[in-house]
């Protein structure tokens, strides 16, 4: 037996022993876990490329904008009834969260089983900013979730709060006096873009992307998607803030 | 030159270690690292102490038996450099330097700076070869192999095993080592019969040593030795999942 490496006795015997994983166990691996957030991912950012293209019709005025959202309710028609697209939507989306959220949770409680002993002295780490901001970016974008669902779909918090006007409550939920709301959504958005920056990459290299020339693609292309992702999430309320849009 | 080293001592396995202070004088800047521990253990054992204990051999670079985190970075602060080939011309006179083991659940401390390696020998035996009929070595020119792909089949075969990158790893994850394995051969026609099963079964032994998984940081990368480039853990990966999707 011609062995490549050292462990030739080692290497012969488990061969024999050994049978292969299997497609069952790999699902059950890091990489299969890394594999749930990736689609997961890409799924969410293809629904963030959507929503953020749909936001912009705010600045064709209120009845185009209010148009828009209510014609969200009724994709599919008359193939499905009203309402029936937008919760087949929220109902994938939703198991994506969950989805991106448990395999991110599972890998990091298997990073910190990983290491018990922490080191004495630890620098910051060499990686970029958006790499090791992946988790608590990710929190924090849930949180933001949380807020922006009750502001801008349920209401709730919206001083306005009407799902007939979707326009108005744009405008009345970034006004100025509402400063904080935005401080939070502009914090929120560029998390998001650290978020999307790091995961698009991430989530290529896990799918298999495997050349030097493809990854420094990949690097532009997630930088330019993050770009892109907060430019147009801001400029909503940002506009809002400057009376732009009101 | 003088220095203040703050070493990990731990007296066996199953000891609780600390950091110790040592003040070293007496060095010169083209002293390798280790020669700085070599000074220090002499002191130690003329005063009738345990020197410290800690991997090398070649003191050549080429070996991956050394290897200590110096100042939080694996083999120290000079990049593609083992610990025996960082020289103290990178430090100042008078510096506080901390030395500590590897740090990871897969790699637990033997004694003082040695750590018990042997998660990457079961890596490597679940599938870090190929199975080839032998005889007398065959004609170089018997199976072409491009240039390409010779190149990169040589940049992940550089790979010594140090385990710096489970060292430097955020995730204590050993993925660039056993990507390392996969990406060299399978990038060559030796490699292809065994491609998918020594994928899967080389990630099922790195997830059963313990070892966290990759979440493509590029810690590894940065203090790899041997510049081992984060795209063979892309090679694995697509190994892993291509044999998944195929369910082969």
């Amino acid at each position: 037996m011609v062995v490549s490496g050292t462990r030739d006795r080692a290497a012969s015997t488990t061969k024999a022993t050994t049978p292969t994983p299997g497609r069952k166990a790999v699902y059950r691996s890091t990489v299969g876990a890394k594999s749930v957030m990736a689609v997961t991912g890409l799924l969410l950012l293809a629904f963030l490329v959507a929503h953020m293209a749909g936001n912009l019709k705010i600045f064709f005025g209120a009845e185009s904008f209010d148009h828009y959202a209510h014609w969200l309710r009724d994709i599919g028609a008359p193939v499905l009834p009203h309402y029936w697209y937008l919760w087949i939507q929220r109902g994938v989306l939703t198991a994506a969260v969950v989805g991106h959220a448990w395999a991110a949770t599972a890998l990091a409680l298997r990073a910190r089983r990983a290491r018990p002993v922490r080191y004495a002295h630890r620098p910051k780490v060499q990686g970029s900013y958006a790499a090791r901001t992946m988790r608590w970016g990710g929190v924090l974008i849930l949180l933001f979730i949380v807020w922006h669902l009750l502001d801008l779909t349920v209401g709730t918090v919206n001083p306005v709060g009407n799902p007939a006007t979707p326009y108005a409550n744009v405008v009345a939920g970034f006004a100025p006096s509402r400063w904080p709301v935005t401080l939070f959504y502009t914090l929120a958005i560029i998390a998001l873009g650290f978020h999307v920056r790091h995961g698009l990459f991430s989530a290529l290299r896990t799918l298999g992307q495997r050349t030097a020339k493809g990854e420094q693609r990949a690097r532009v292309a997630a930088l330019g998607f993050a770009v892109l992702l907060v430019a147009g999430f801001l400029v909503v309320p940002f506009s809002v803030l400057v009376g732009l849009v009101g | 030159m003088k220095l203040t080293l703050r070493i990990w001592r731990q007296k066996d396995r199953d000891a609780r270690g600390k950091m110790v202070a040592y003040d070293v004088d007496g060095l010169s800047a083209d002293m390798s690292f280790l020669e700085v521990l070599d000074v220090l253990n002499e002191r130690l054992t003329t005063a009738g102490e345990e020197p410290v204990a800690f991997d090398h051999d070649c003191r050549e670079g080429i070996c991956g038996a050394c290897g200590m985190v110096i100042n939080g970075v694996a083999h120290g602060p000079q990049k593609l450099t083992t610990a025996c080939q960082l020289h103290m011309r990178h430090f100042n006179d008078g510096d506080t330097i901390d030395v500590e083991p590897w740090r990871a659940r897969a790699f637990p401390v033997v004694k003082d700076l040695v750590v018990d390696r042997g998660a990457f020998d079961r890596i490597i035996a679940s599938g870090g070869y190929i199975s080839a009929p032998t005889g007398s070595a065959p004609d170089a020119h018997a199976m072409p192999v491009p240039k390409v792909d010779a190149d990169s089949a040589f940049e992940a075969a550089a790979c010594i095993g140090c385990g710096a990158c489970v060292a430097a790893c955020p995730n204590g994850s050993a993925m660039l080592f056993t990507a390392a394995k996969v990406a060299h051969l399978g990038a060559l026609p030796q490699g292809q019969p065994e491609r998918s099963s020594r994928a899967q079964a080389m990630l099922a032994a790195h997830d059963d040593a313990g070892f966290g998984g990759c979440t493509n940081t590029g810690e590894c990368t940065a203090v790899c030795p041997k510049g081992i480039p984060l795209t063979v853990i892309g090679a694995l990966n697509h190994d892993v999942l291509g044999a998944a999707v195929r369910n082969r």
